[in-house]
């Protein structure tokens, strides 16, 4: 289309109209909500990713024995670690660091003396990682009192639900595509059906469909694209203000849009007018097709 | 350029014509004529496609109307110029824009000089800007007919187009109009005003169509 059909194009249209405002509000309304639920989609994956990662190579051995037993056991635990090829690094956590893991639950002044606390021994694996079983069986031979742990238990519902969140919010993002798709459709058929003394006059006048219904759907598509930037820019803001949860709780760190994931964000506006060009589209030719 | 063949139309309360058989060639000059609701703007409808026969057969451009595609009807409303009873014009553009639309929404160029100068015939030289709801009567069927023949049409229709003028202003269009049948275009006029048929035939070979009792008639013979 040349500029001047463009600037003709623009101009057959009215300005004014409720319907044209809908699109405007409605397109900032879904944008607003598309930018939380895209938050909300990466946010779960670099959950996902990160817990599994940070999981998957990192082991615990637990050991429960008397105190006159622990000190052996203890270097009968590390003995074994040391010979088990998978394992990259072997290192019994001090007592500091155990309070520390229990002060959520016990409070910061827990006489840890005083109680029969079981020793930590954390493992760093290497990629391979060791053989599970085999680490098991010697363990329970050389030390009854240690147990091997691999996190498995608790890394595997961690990771389904971080990914669950992620499906949810992709769910959420295509019910929001869906239901602006709905409104742009209705708003495009009332601004057709509200501007019928234009269009017909247009047809007689010669004005091909296509014209007619670029007319149209360029001033749709406009507003479509205005308001998704506002409500996008809006949300983004308020995103960028939110207080980072990973600094009160760690294994929420990362949560939210981090680095380039930003860009995102940027995708919404066009996506948005695509989305209102191709519904008004196909919604002003099935309103042309009852003109004669 | 307008053929009916046996063509009948009906809004659901009867037939408002019937077996009406017409030819309107190239370069010809219509005028017609008939009391209210007997079915002239009806005619004319069918004439530029807004409306397809109950029965019969409307052909324009050599088209048969009920074959033609969408984008065959719009190029073909692109050789006709017509003049609707109530003006019809998009009240949000200005007198000049509304008299240019018939080009500038069709791709095709518009010479400003041009359309100042129609809008001078017209006596609309200083209204150019106005916008068509603060126009009089009079004013909007000069409008209207300034953007019917803006395009050079091959076929002019117009309904009343001369019901708000003055006498004077009536002659001024209808010689416009007789200037464009001369250089061929095809006239068809709708109305009551015996003056400007006589007008128009002291001037041109105008034939003059009378519809009327269900029948389309001419020079006193039925069609």
């Amino acid at each position: 289309m040349s500029r001047d059909a463009r600037a003709i194009s623009d101009l057959v249209v009215p300005r004014s109209g409720q319907s044209v405002w809908l699109v405007t509000l409605s397109a900032a309304a879904m944008a607003f909500l598309a930018v939380f639920a895209l938050a909300l989609a990466v946010s779960a994956a670099q959950l996902a990713r990160g817990w599994s990662a940070q999981l998957a190579q990192t082991a615990t051995v637990r050991i429960s024995a008397p105190p006159d037993e622990m000190e052996r056991q203890t270097a009968l635990v590390l003995e074994v670690l040391r010979t088990t090829p998978g394992i990259a690094e072997a290192r019994v956590m001090d007592s500091a660091e155990q309070a520390a893991l229990l002060e959520a639950w016990l409070g910061p002044d827990l006489p840890l003396d005083a109680l029969p606390i079981p020793r930590l021994i954390e493992l760093l694996e290497t990629d391979a990682g060791p053989d599970r079983q085999g680490l098991r069986l010697r363990l329970s031979a050389e030390a009854p009192g240690a147990v091997y742990d691999d996190h498995t238990r608790w890394r595997r519902p961690l990771v389904q639900a971080a990914a669950r969140l992620q499906a949810l919010a992709i769910v959420a993002l295509g019910l929001i595509g869906v239901v602006m798709t709905v409104i742009i459709t209705l708003a495009a058929s009332a601004s057709l059906a509200s501007n019928g003394q234009v269009i017909a006059v247009l047809r007689l006048l010669g004005a091909r469909d296509r014209f007619i219904a670029r007319a149209f759907v360029r001033r749709i598509s406009r507003r479509a694209l205005l308001g998704s930037a506002l409500g996008t820019l809006v949300a983004g803001a308020l995103l960028w203000v939110l207080p980072d949860l990973g600094s009160t709780v760690q294994p929420l760190a990362g949560f939210g849009l981090q680095g380039p994931s930003w860009a995102l964000l940027l995708v919404i506006p066009p996506l948005t007018m695509a989305l209102a060009w191709t519904a008004s589209l196909a919604t002003a030719f099935h309103v042309l097709r009852g003109v004669t | 350029m307008i053929v009916f063949e046996d063509v009948s139309h009906d809004y659901g309360g009867g037939p408002l014509f019937r077996d009406v058989s017409i030819t309107l060639g190239a370069g010809s000059f219509h005028f017609l004529t008939g009391p209210s609701g007997a079915g002239k703007s009806t005619l004319l409808k069918l004439c530029y496609g807004e409306l397809i026969p109950s029965a019969g057969r409307v052909s324009v451009m050599g088209q048969d109307r009920r074959q033609m595609t969408r984008d065959e009807m719009a190029a073909t409303r692109q050789r006709i110029g017509i003049v609707h009873q109530d003006c019809r014009f998009l009240d949000h553009l200005s007198v000049a824009q509304n008299v240019g639309l018939p080009l500038t929404a069709t791709g095709r160029p518009l010479p400003q000089g041009d359309l100042t100068d129609l809008l001078g015939w017209v006596g609309l030289g200083d209204r150019a800007d106005a916008l068509p709801p603060t126009l009089s009567g009079g004013e909007r069927q000069r409008a209207a007919l300034a953007r019917a023949v803006i395009g050079a049409p091959t076929l002019l229709l117009a309904d009343e187009p001369t019901g708000n003028l003055d006498w004077d202003m009536s002659q001024r269009l209808l010689l416009l109009m007789m200037e464009l049948n001369r250089m061929g275009t095809a006239v068809l006029i709708a109305t009551h005003d015996m003056n400007l048929i006589r007008f128009a035939k002291s001037h041109v070979q105008a034939r003059v169509l009378r519809i009327s009792g269900r029948k389309l008639t001419a020079a006193g013979a039925e069609l």
